[in-house]
């Protein structure tokens, strides 16, 4: 009788505990969602902030207080802003630069990235410390005998000095790389070496075509960095022709006296739609390169 | 399974074999290793060794890239610690950092311990997190003066109309200008967060269920289990944190232009302003080498601490 009893009673509190358990989940499952819902609007409103004002009337941007939603949509604003100055021109100069030097990054990175994954050399892990204690270099302590050597090549005022350095690898892409690759059984290479392929062979017809995501991670990675470069623009380039999107749009504040937010949100908006198009079509790989960048550093 | 690891041994002792002294093939292999590596060992020796060099050099000169360098040996660090400039931009910048690298970490960390609950919509709410980091730079900084304005800016009038605040200058007041900054970074965590989601999914669930059956409650299990794994990738993100916001120049140039009175002069930017202003390019590669160091010093300081709380497993996947 007693046994049965407290077998019961031991039931019924191992159920309430599940319950309270289940209960609590729920509960905190709720709580998460208000937490990160709440953290999503604070999130989002700089970026709608942008777009509202830069849809507004000449007028109505120094309302208060402000409206959120410009009725009616002021489309011509986009244009306005992009024929105040060439912005065409300067759109197209940021494309120049980027491409090449993502093209740059893809040739040269995953090339250094498959000599520290494969070959064995009694150099090779020194080497790569090398590699990545570079990454902790700040940019600034070779910034200035870089523009000397820039100078003295002539190149000052020219795309090279943001484009030419990008064909010697980078650290971050060549680290990300040669993770990629090491997660490549080399079981693979040896058979490509029965087969008669050289290193460079086992390279382009074995690596690389694995190595897709890493490469795509790669692209997105210094597309974004050379389009949102500030400081290489600023130094090297002068001339009104060659100015990058973000040197014109630093240089359009106060440009009427007061400055005209709703064009200027304009310009900005259309700066950084090619970015978050990216982003929104690749974020696998954005993740991904965080990820291995991130956590196996 | 136990066969191919077998395998992979012999396969290893027969790669390691050739050790004393190189066998033909083996000099052949690291001729190729040279070979492949060379554009970053051009790079290496053109952009970055040889440039710290010069830059050292340069710092014992004055030097404006017109004329030659004159060497006037230790003048420009005796002047650099005479600078009140410089005293200014290292108060600044130490400032910046001691607010936001803890509080981006801190932060980074409890929204990914809440993405990490199994619920629904994680990858909707990564995305609507990271997306700042993707339109950073100047397109950002010009969206914040507008929303730090004080008479038309939207954050003082959703201060006043929620808390009935009356918001600051913020960018435009001395005091405020390196909060403003501060809370302008942290928009920006998001790529801190899909990091610590990513080492959040990577410990083990063993180690909950363990601790579960051990009658351990929610903090005792974030306490014991949870941090202590993350603290390799707490350390890293310490360390980048640091680097990255010794290193501020877009927010203070576009922004603030270093002011008002010198408030947020960064570093950086008046390194910038003495070597591309200037032309005080000895001088400015003296700011450099300090910076230099200090990042070092940093990174050092923080390396030697981990000892003492970074949790590393015994076995390393």
């Amino acid at each position: 009788m007693e046994v049965a009893a407290a077998r019961g009673q031991l039931f019924l509190a191992g159920r309430r505990l599940i319950q309270s358990k289940r209960r609590r989940k729920l509960l905190g499952d709720l709580l998460a969602y208000a937490v990160l819902l709440l953290l999503s609007v604070v999130i989002l409103i700089p970026p709608l902030w942008m777009l509202s004002t830069a849809l507004k009337a000449d007028g109505d941007v120094f309302l208060y207080p402000p409206k959120w939603i410009p009725v009616p949509p002021h489309f011509e604003n986009f244009r306005r802003g992009l024929t105040f100055r060439p912005f065409g021109r300067y759109f197209l100069n940021t494309a120049i630069i980027t491409s090449l030097a993502v093209l740059g990054q893809l040739i040269s990175s995953p090339l250094v990235a498959y000599g520290f994954a494969r070959l064995r050399s009694r150099w090779r892990d020194p080497l790569f410390i090398l590699v990545l204690s570079t990454m902790m270099l700040p940019s600034q302590v070779t910034m200035i005998p870089v523009f000397v050597l820039f100078r003295l090549l002539g190149w000052v005022d020219t795309f090279k000095p943001l484009v030419v350095p990008n064909y010697f690898g980078s650290a971050f892409f060549i680290f990300l790389m040669r993770q990629f690759f090491m997660t490549i059984t080399p079981e693979l290479d040896d058979a490509a070496k029965i087969d008669g392929c050289g290193y460079f062979g086992i390279f382009t017809r074995i690596l690389l075509p694995l190595a897709k995501p890493a490469l795509a991670t790669v692209a997105i990675f210094s597309f974004m960095w050379n389009w949102n470069d500030f400081m290489g623009p600023l130094i090297y380039l002068s001339s009104e022709s060659k100015l990058t999107l973000t040197l014109a749009l630093s240089r359009f504040t106060g440009q009427y006296g007061q400055t005209a937010w709703n064009l200027l949100m304009a310009v900005s908006l259309v700066t950084v739609t090619p970015c978050v198009l990216l982003f929104f079509f690749a974020q696998r790989y954005f993740i991904q390169g965080i990820v291995i960048t991130g956590v196996k550093g | 399974m136990a066969v191919e690891a077998q395998l992979s041994r012999i396969q290893e002792q027969v790669r390691a074999r050739p050790r004393g002294a190189l066998s033909p093939q083996a000099r052949r292999e690291e001729r190729f290793f040279f070979l492949f590596i060379s554009p970053w060992i051009l790079g290496f020796i053109v952009f970055t060794a040889g440039p710290i060099l010069a830059s050292l050099f340069f710092s014992f000169n004055i030097y404006d890239a017109i004329q030659p360098p004159r060497w006037v040996g230790l003048a420009n660090y005796r002047n650099l610690f005479r600078d009140r400039l410089f005293w200014q931009s290292l108060r600044v910048t130490s400032l910046y950092t001691a607010g936001a690298v803890p509080l981006g970490i801190v932060l980074s960390m409890a929204i990914a311990l809440v993405l990490n609950r199994n619920i629904r919509g994680v990858s909707v709410f990564r995305t609507i997190f990271y997306l700042p980091s993707v339109i950073s730079g100047v397109a950002v900084s010009l969206l914040f003066m507008w929303i730090f304005n004080s008479d038309f800016g939207l954050l003082n009038y959703l201060l006043w109309k929620l808390f009935h605040i009356r918001g600051p200058a913020w960018i435009m007041n001395e005091r405020w200008v390196i909060p403003s900054l501060i809370l302008m970074s942290i928009w920006g965590i998001g790529g801190g967060i899909i990091i610590y989601l990513a080492g959040l999914q990577g410990i083990p669930t063993e180690l909950y269920e363990a601790a579960e059956i051990d009658g351990a409650n929610w903090w005792s299990k974030l306490l014991r289990i949870t941090l202590p794994m993350m603290t390799p990738v707490i350390f890293f993100n310490l360390v980048t944190g640091i680097i990255g916001s010794f290193q501020v120049f877009t927010q203070a140039y576009v922004m603030t232009g270093g002011g008002p009175h010198n408030a947020s002069l960064f570093y950086v930017l008046y390194l910038y302003r003495n070597a591309f202003y200037y032309f005080k390019m000895g001088y400015a590669s003296a700011l450099a080498w300090v910076l230099f160091a200090i990042v070092l010093a940093l990174t050092l300081l923080v390396f030697r601490s981990s000892s003492a709380w970074v949790y590393y497993e015994a076995v390393r996947g």
